[in-house]
């Protein structure tokens, strides 16, 4: 068994940077666990944590049904891929997939065996007596990949493993990554700061912020669901609109209220669910994606607004509109055809089913 | 030099091929050329290299075929009277005995300071480092001079010291053998922290990503020590080991201050025996041919390290 139970772990830099600040998290066997984040919320400090590689403060980090607070890494049972790499230079292909066999002393034919296996999985049976200064950055990090793979660790842990890669490359091993990790199960957890990588590739995700988790879950849960407005704006591109509302109750039927004479109403079977925080400071958090043209019929709840568009941007198979409600700026996903022109008005659907309901006090998601 | 050709290709990228555009002329063309703005640049120091090594060495060699009073060419006898001299064989023995041992100490305690620095905190680095250094940056005649005094048979402080251990006085100027440790103990002295410094800053330069994956591999220090940071240092180790045994073995002003060559004869070097033998003696062709015995034993040594170091950084970096 190889699941990964993170209690109550805190780390606290010297300097007092509390870079991780209480993390509780069980990574289930098998399972391809992400964790996303903004640069400096403790991504990479959480997983080098597991890793061995940076003490725990406080808490317990378990891989197997075993504590390995005061473990080194060689004995955790861990292979780590690093976002620079980090191979051998002075070493081929072969040798360094092969040197953490070596130096735990398995025979030659079965250091073979899983170095060819490991290619093989990987396509780069080719490259195996060159030094990593002849392999182009893909390779590399396929041969990075590789030197984890062998091992048959318990755990594979990456650090933003994509990110040295151009785009398109980027793509591609992502792909590769999934393959590997279908190919091979063993539980993982990955590190990055792209929100499309970690929705990709993830059973789960653990979006985290100022070394805290903010919400655990699967991707379609994080996207339908976010907990609290960091979720809700880190998830999805371009990020969700936030726009300052009130709750009125008029008559028992609640209504947001954007601004002057723009109010949307709120769908009956929420009503129950926002009524009492009808006082409350409110944003009202809608997907760019849910705020379409008019003229889709096939959904229930649409809500016109009206606005008068800033920039539009043709993408080619939408269009990305701006306007501003009250000063704030919302961004619209509309159909290229819907014949949206900048310094017009446009009458804009808000898909109700979809939006969100945000205490901007506490930033929880209602 | 062709002013206008060179100060145009400098201002502006020069394309590897000269653009074969007409009206320009072939002698412009090739002032145009990087490899030719290259060479024109490094004129003056080849000029001054070749006034300051290639024209005395070729004079070395041209002095070593005369006779003592240089008025006639002897052939190679210079030579053959060397290779005939049973001192120059000691001597011989003696430049290889010292230049190794020292070199090979001289690595193996920088290489131990280095350690001992890097794994210092930064702020206390700073401090050791300068103080390490201060061997070095001290003209070494005349801290061979303190070596001296403290050799010296009758206030010997190095004897006190040894007596105060309980152990007999060390003629350290007088016995071959103790000669030849105390000149290779000095040299190791003053030449320790240039080895300490260059494997500092090759120590420094191997990321630590690298030892964090040996350690995720499996690698235990001694296993990071010999998998990882020997192989990343080899170059520098490699230069530094040259470079030393170019300046050990060429070394004069240690042993001169020290030993000047005593007890019989038995501490010479190359470089002061063919003082000796030059200038002492006043056979100026032999001591030539004395110090050109040097070039064949370093040349060979530059051969083979120097395509070691090629075919690590064409493979490497
Ligand atoms: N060795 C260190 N010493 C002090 N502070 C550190 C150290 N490593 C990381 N930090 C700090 O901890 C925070 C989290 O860093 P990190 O885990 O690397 O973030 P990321 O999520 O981008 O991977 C950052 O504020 C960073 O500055
Ligand atoms: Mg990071």
């Amino acid at each position: 068994m190889s699941e990964v139970n993170l209690r109550k772990v805190v780390k606290l830099f010297e300097g007092g940077v509390q870079a991780v600040r209480g993390i509780d998290l069980e990574i289930a066997d098998h399972e391809f666990c992400v964790l996303v984040g903004p640069s400096g919320c403790g991504k990479s400090t959480t997983l080098r944590m597991i890793a061995g590689l940076e003490e725990v403060s406080e808490g317990e980090i378990w891989i197997g049904g075993t504590m390995v607070n005061d473990i080194p890494p060689k004995d955790r049972d861990i292979a780590m891929v690093f976002q620079n790499y980090a191979l051998y230079p002075h070493m081929t292909v072969f040798e360094n997939m092969a040197f953490g066999l070596k130096l735990r002393h398995f025979p030659k034919d079965e250091i073979k065996r899983r170095v060819d296996r490991a290619a093989s999985i990987l396509s780069i049976g080719e490259l195996l007596d060159r030094k990593p200064k002849a392999l182009s950055g893909g390779q590399r990090q396929r041969v990075a990949m590789g030197r984890a793979i062998v091992r048959d660790p318990k755990v594979f842990l990456f650090d933003e493993p994509l990110s040295n890669l151009d785009a398109k490359l980027r793509v591609q091993m992502r792909t590769e990554i999934k393959k590997v990790h279908q190919a091979v199960k063993t539980t993982t957890i990955y590190v990055t700061h792209d929100q499309v990588e970690a929705m990709t590739l993830a059973d789960r995700v653990v979006v985290m912020n100022h070394g805290v988790i903010e919400q655990v879950g699967p991707p379609n849960e994080l996207y339908h669901h976010p907990a609290t407005i960091f979720v809700a704006g880190f998830i999805g591109s371009p990020a969700m609109n936030f726009i300052p509302a009130r709750l009125v109750n008029a008559a028992g039927a609640l209504t947001i209220q954007l601004g002057q004479g723009l109010s949307v109403p709120v769908p009956a079977d929420r009503t129950a669910r926002y009524a009492p925080h009808a006082s409350k400071k409110l944003l009202f958090g809608i997907r760019p994606e849910h705020l379409t043209e008019t003229t889709r019929t096939d959904k229930q709840n649409l809500a016109p607004i009206t606005v008068d568009l800033d920039v539009i941007e043709p993408m080619g198979m939408e269009t990305l509109v701006h306007f501003r409600i009250e000063g704030t700026p919302v961004c619209a996903r509309v159909d290229p055809a819907a014949g949206a022109q900048a310094g017009a008005p446009m009458r804009l659907a808000a898909h109700m089913d979809q939006m969100h309901l945000i205490d901007a006090d506490t930033g929880r998601v209602l | 030099m062709a002013p206008d050709g060179s100060a145009r290709a400098i201002a502006t990228p020069a394309p590897l091929r000269p653009a074969r555009s007409p009206g320009v002329s072939s002698l412009e063309r090739l002032a145009r050329r990087r490899s030719t703005i290259a060479f024109v640049m490094t004129v003056p120091l080849i000029l001054v290299i070749a006034g300051l090594v290639a024209w005395p060495a070729a004079y070395a060699m041209y002095l070593s075929t005369l006779n003592r009073r240089m008025t006639a060419s002897v052939g190679f006898d210079n030579y053959m009277f060397m290779i005939e001299s049973e001192t120059f064989w000691m001597v011989a023995w003696q430049s290889c005995f010292f230049a190794i041992t020292a070199v090979l100490l001289k690595a193996l305690i920088g290489f131990w300071l280095a350690h001992m620095l890097h794994n210092l905190p930064v702020r206390g680095q700073r401090k050791w480092r300068g103080m390490l250094l201060v061997p070095w940056v001290i003209p070494p005649a005349l801290s061979t001079l303190g070596w001296w005094w403290m050799f010296d048979p009758s206030y010997s402080s190095i004897n006190w010291i040894i007596n105060v251990f309980g152990f007999p006085d060390v003629p350290w100027l007088g016995h071959p053998w103790w000669a030849r440790i105390a000149v290779i103990m000095v040299n190791v002295w003053y030449g320790a922290p240039f080895f300490m410094i260059m494997y500092l800053a090759a120590l420094k330069s191997v990321p630590e990503q690298l030892y964090e994956a040996a350690a995720i591999d499996g690698a235990t220090s001694s296993q990071k020590l010999f998998y990882v940071t020997l192989p990343m240092m080899q170059n520098i180790i490699s230069i530094t080991v040259l470079f030393s045994l170019i300046v050990t073995f060429a070394n004069y002003d240690i042993v001169r201050v020290l030993t000047n060559g005593g007890p019989r004869d038995t501490t010479h070097l190359f470089a002061t025996y063919a003082a000796q033998v030059g200038i002492l003696s006043g056979h100026l062709p032999r001591g030539a041919a004395v110090s050109l015995f040097m070039l064949p034993v370093l040349a060979v040594a530059a051969f083979f390290i120097l395509r070691g170091v090629t075919r690590r950084t064409r493979e490497m970096m």
